[in-house]
């Protein structure tokens, strides 16, 4: 029975990843990624780690993939083609980069003899994975970790809002006149407005 | 079931989200790829948790989900400033940074 | 002694300190006295050594002061210790007595110039370096002062350093001169290496029972020094600076180019008379270029017209009559000449120089005449010079002369030839002598000699260059805008009239069966000599000579008036008869274009292809251009990895991973 579900919940993850990384939305793209955690918490649950599951589904899936998509909401989810025109040979390099290194890990896997692997594992206590030990162990053996994770969210969120902000320089906020930005018939508030490649090239918004 | 079918499934991801990022323009599609592959990693870890038996596995995967909501964060930060100063977004195109 | 020796030598170099350093703060005839008066101090000095060393027996003759041990390593000795024995210190005397007298003459005759201090400072130093070359014990502290020597020559040749003649005679000299240094010191390597000690007395004890007769390295040795000789004291082929070098002032001339410098070749192979005793091939080769350039130069002086020149050439000849004396082994000849000579061409030039003045600075033979009514005195010293140069008794060059040439006949081998040419010169010598007197003093007066005769001291309208006639300025790196003459200055006149009282006097000290006492004073510094004592000229020789010199010397003075007094349209002829042979001597046997082409021309040319090919090419090219090329290369190879797409770092990373995992995977199986 265990077999089935690890199936069914591996297919529903490598699909999502493949969604993820092939569509050309980025809209769909964030919900492939959704349907690919979501796998990945089930698959959790076959391995007996409960608390992960429901941080994966509630923490990841609900909250970060939550900002992602009111990101891709706020910037726009044009449709985008993923071959690139920067750098053209090197689609087949990565590719074949990766294939390598999965073929690398495989055989790491598979062909070396990690004494863990074929066996039928440790044995399995009650209690394995429950939240009840996750926080006694966060709370008493790891509990540097614990505290370096929060000290690390709280930077990263102070960050994230410095990074946001709105910068002076180019020009104050309030001195930009909507109705003499609607007024010139040049400006169309897209990103075609951009003529050359950056605002540095084209020295400065180009309605300047 | 044993390990190693977790492990393969791990592995794929990864490399997909690899091949992912070498491959797509948009720095969000690239950030969406990096989670790809911080997930492969997180599994691996709990899988072997389970067969080791303790759940120290867990508790790093769980950290390691801390470091992605971070790492979200700040990259979709940097996006959304990129996009108000109205400069493409395409990594192709933003790289001024160069020798 | 110890006393004596240091203040010989230091009075000059104080002398030549402080008055470089009062520069602007005394006045500079003050400088001028100050000069004179160092060197007085170093004349009353040598006097006073030549008489504490005459108080002691002759075996003690030759002392030795040590000064300071500066040196004893690696088996080389170099003290600096001083050498007081006959010889030296009669070069001390002389070159002192003698300076002594020129820095007096130069009080005056220099007056007026913008330079005059720093020509005191400079003549100071010279004779600081000439007594330190003289005074030295061992060849390190020779060398030494054979390089002052030099560097003073130069900064006194160049002295109107704006003059473009002056300076390139200066450098001239130089060069010629760092030739014969480097003969010198190459010279004394090979002695060196046998002997083991740089020291005079000790090495010359030892040659006999090191060195084989005519060993290799010996001959070699000595050679070199020959080399060194002949380069500091002009002779034939390293001759060519001393014409040059009369572009330095008068009193130079007289001082470094007649007495002292010129003479230093010739105190080097006096004192070196043992290693030349045990090397007859490099003493008979030494002897040989002294005789060709006695004759070379004299040949030379009957056809140039520049006053100056002649008494140069002049110089040359008579050193040459000195190197072949001792070369020969004729010590006594070729030292005794050089006594003599000192006196009588300082004299000589100081009259040339008075002549100058009086001409308003033209050199030129051609354009004077009839100076003897105007300017009586030089005309006296003119005249007792030109006495004694040309051999007349009872004269001081008659006597030395004659010696030389004495002492060649008596060697009773094929150093008569020598001798032979030496009586040839003689001749040549009183023609050109009294060819440069009659024509400045006798015939018709040309105009300045017409206005100084009224009693008015003629100048120039403008000031020029006596070689170029380029127009000058009289300010500072040119002549002044004074002349001075013997008639007017007080110091110029005692200066000649000692001078001129050494010359007619001079010969009193070597009066052969007479007075013997030059030899019997400098015997203690050859003992030892095969030939010092043994080589004595029989009666007839010496008397013989003495006629045939004399005769000689009169029948040049009376082919000189015949054909300068009585006949003067006479040489214009002759000079259109022979005039491949006038145009070859004028030309000066074309030595100069001989060592510009095998030498000046091959080095110039090395010169350049140094510049355009190898520094050009190799150096900035290959070595700076080829460094910073591949630098440059290497960092923009770099360089193109750092290309700006997020991508191509990521793939960088990922093919890092990769190896790395292969890496491992490999490094478990």
């Amino acid at each position: 029975m265990a077999e089935v579900f690890f199936f069914l919940a591996a297919i529903g993850a490598l699909a999502g990843a493949l969604g993820t990384v092939l569509v050309r939305n980025p809209f769909y793209s964030v919900l492939a990624l959704v349907c690919h955690l979501i796998s990945l918490a089930a698959l959790f649950l076959l391995l007996r780690a409960e608390f992960v599951a429901a941080a994966q589904v509630i923490v990841y899936a609900g909250a970060v993939m939550v900002l992602y998509v009111f990101v891709v909401a706020y910037i726009g989810g044009a449709d985008q083609p993923v071959r690139g025109g920067g750098a053209p040979t090197l689609r087949w390099a990565s590719l074949l980069f990766a294939g390598a290194l999965f073929v690398e890990l495989c055989i790491a896997f598979l062909g070396t003899g990690l004494t863990i692997l074929g066996e039928a594992g440790a044995g399995y206590f009650a209690g394995f994975g429950t939240p009840a030990q996750i926080g006694r162990l966060f709370l008493t053996d790891f509990l540097l970790a614990f505290e370096a994770a929060s000290l690390l969210l709280l930077i990263a969120a102070v960050g994230a809002v410095i990074l946001a902000r709105r910068r002076t320089g180019l020009e104050d906020a309030r001195e930009i006149s909507v109705a003499d930005l609607m007024a010139d018939p040049q400006y169309k508030g897209t990103l075609g407005d951009a003529e050359r490649g950056t605002l540095l090239e084209a020295g400065g918004p180009p309605h300047r | 079931m044993s390990i190693e079918w977790y492990l393969v499934v791990s592995a794929l991801v990864f490399c997909i989200g690899l091949g992912g990022i070498l491959t797509r323009r948009n720095p969000l599609v690239i950030l969406l790829c990096l989670e790809l592959m911080l997930n492969a990693g997180n599994l691996a870890l709990v899988a072997f948790s389970r067969a080791h038996g303790n759940q120290q596995g867990q508790i790093f995967a769980l950290i390691v989900m801390v470091v992605a909501a971070c790492e979200v964060a700040v990259g979709l930060g940097l996006i959304v400033a990129i996009y108000r100063r109205r400069l493409p977004i395409d990594v192709d195109e933003l790289r001024e940074l160069q020798g | 002694m110890t006393t004596f020796s240091l203040l010989i030598l230091l009075a000059p170099l104080v002398g030549c300190i402080v008055i470089a350093l009062t520069f602007r703060v005394l006045p500079s005839k003050l400088h001028g006295y100050m000069g004179t008066l160092a060197i007085a101090v170093a004349f009353a000095a040598s006097i006073g050594a030549f008489l504490n060393l005459q108080d002691r027996p002759r075996e003690e003759r030759q002392v030795v002061v040590e000064v300071w041990n500066l040196a004893s390593t690696a088996g080389v000795d170099a003290q600096l210790s001083l050498l007081l024995d006959p010889l030296s210190i009669f070069m001390a005397l002389v070159v002192s007595g003698v300076s002594m007298l020129i820095h007096l003459y130069s009080v005056s005759y220099m007056g007026g110039d913008r330079g005059y201090t720093r020509f005191f400072a400079y003549l100071n130093f010279f004779v600081f370096s000439m007594l330190l070359l003289v005074l030295a014990a061992n060849f390190f502290l020779l060398i030494v002062g054979w390089a002052f020597v030099g560097a003073a020559s130069y900064l006194l040749i160049s002295f109107w350093y704006r003059r473009r003649t002056a300076t390139a005679a200066g450098i001239k000299a130089f060069v010629i001169n760092v030739v014969g240094d480097v003969g010198l010191v190459l010279g004394t390597y090979f002695i060196f290496k046998h002997v083991g000690t740089l020291d005079f007395l000790r090495g010359f004890a030892r040659v006999d029972q090191v060195f084989t007769r005519n060993e290799g390295d010996l001959v070699a040795g000595c050679l070199l020094i020959l080399v060194g000789a002949f380069a500091k004291s002009a002779q034939v082929p390293l001759h060519t600076w001393l014409p040059d070098a009369m572009e330095g002032p008068t009193p130079v001339s007289a001082l470094i180019h007649a007495a002292t410098m010129v003479t230093a070749g010739v105190y080097l192979t006096a004192r070196m008379w043992p290693l030349f005793e045990q090397a007859p091939a490099a003493a008979d080769v030494g002897a040989i270029g002294g005789c060709l350039t006695l004759l070379i130069a004299a040949t030379i002086g009957l056809v140039v017209t520049d006053l100056k020149r002649v008494i140069a050439y002049s110089t040359m000849s008579q050193i040459g009559y000195m190197i072949m004396a001792t070369c020969s082994a004729g010590y006594l000849g070729g030292l005794f000449h050089l006594m003599t000579h000192a006196f009588f061409k300082a004299l000589l030039f100081m009259a040339a120089g008075s002549v100058i003045a009086a001409m308003a600075g033209e050199q030129n033979l051609d354009r004077m005449g009839g100076f003897r009514r105007a300017m009586p005195f030089t005309f006296a010293c003119m005249v007792i010079g030109g006495l004694a140069l040309s051999g007349i008794p009872p004269f001081s060059g008659f006597f030395s002369k004659d010696e030389i040439l004495a002492l060649l006949v008596a060697r009773d081998d094929w150093h008569i030839v020598l001798a032979v040419a030496g009586y040839v010169g003689a001749f040549l010598t009183a023609v050109y002598t009294w060819r440069m007197i009659f024509r400045a003093f006798y015939g018709e007066a040309v105009e300045p000699a017409r206005e100084l005769e009224g009693g008015h001291l003629y100048h120039a309208p403008t000031h020029t260059n006596p070689a170029t006639g380029e127009e000058e300025d009289t300010d500072v790196g040119f002549p002044g805008p004074e002349h001075h003459i013997a008639e007017r200055e007080g110091s110029m006149k005692a200066a000649m009239s000692v001078l001129a009282v050494l010359a007619v006097i001079g010969g009193v000290v070597q009066i052969p069966n007479v007075t013997n006492w030059l030899h019997d004073f400098l015997e203690p510094t050859f003992a030892g000599s095969r030939y010092y004592e043994t080589l004595e000229p029989s009666n007839s020789v010496i008397y013989g000579g003495f006629t045939l010199g004399a005769a000689l010397g009169l029948a040049g003075i009376a082919l000189a008036y015949r054909l300068w007094v009585v006949q003067p349209e006479r040489p214009a002829a002759i000079r259109a008869r022979l005039a491949g042979v006038h145009s070859f001597f004028v030309h000066k046997w074309y030595f100069d274009e001989l060592i510009d082409t095998l030498i000046v021309r091959p080095v110039a040319w090395c010169g350049r292809f140094g510049r355009n090919v190898f520094e050009r090419v190799v150096v900035n090219g290959v070595f700076v251009g080829g460094t910073s090329g591949a630098v440059r290369a290497g960092s923009a190879a770099v360089r193109a990895a750092q290309s700006g797409f997020l991508r191509y770092y990521a793939a960088l990373l990922a093919l890092g991973v990769t190896a790395l995992g292969l890496y491992f995977l490999l490094a478990a199986s």
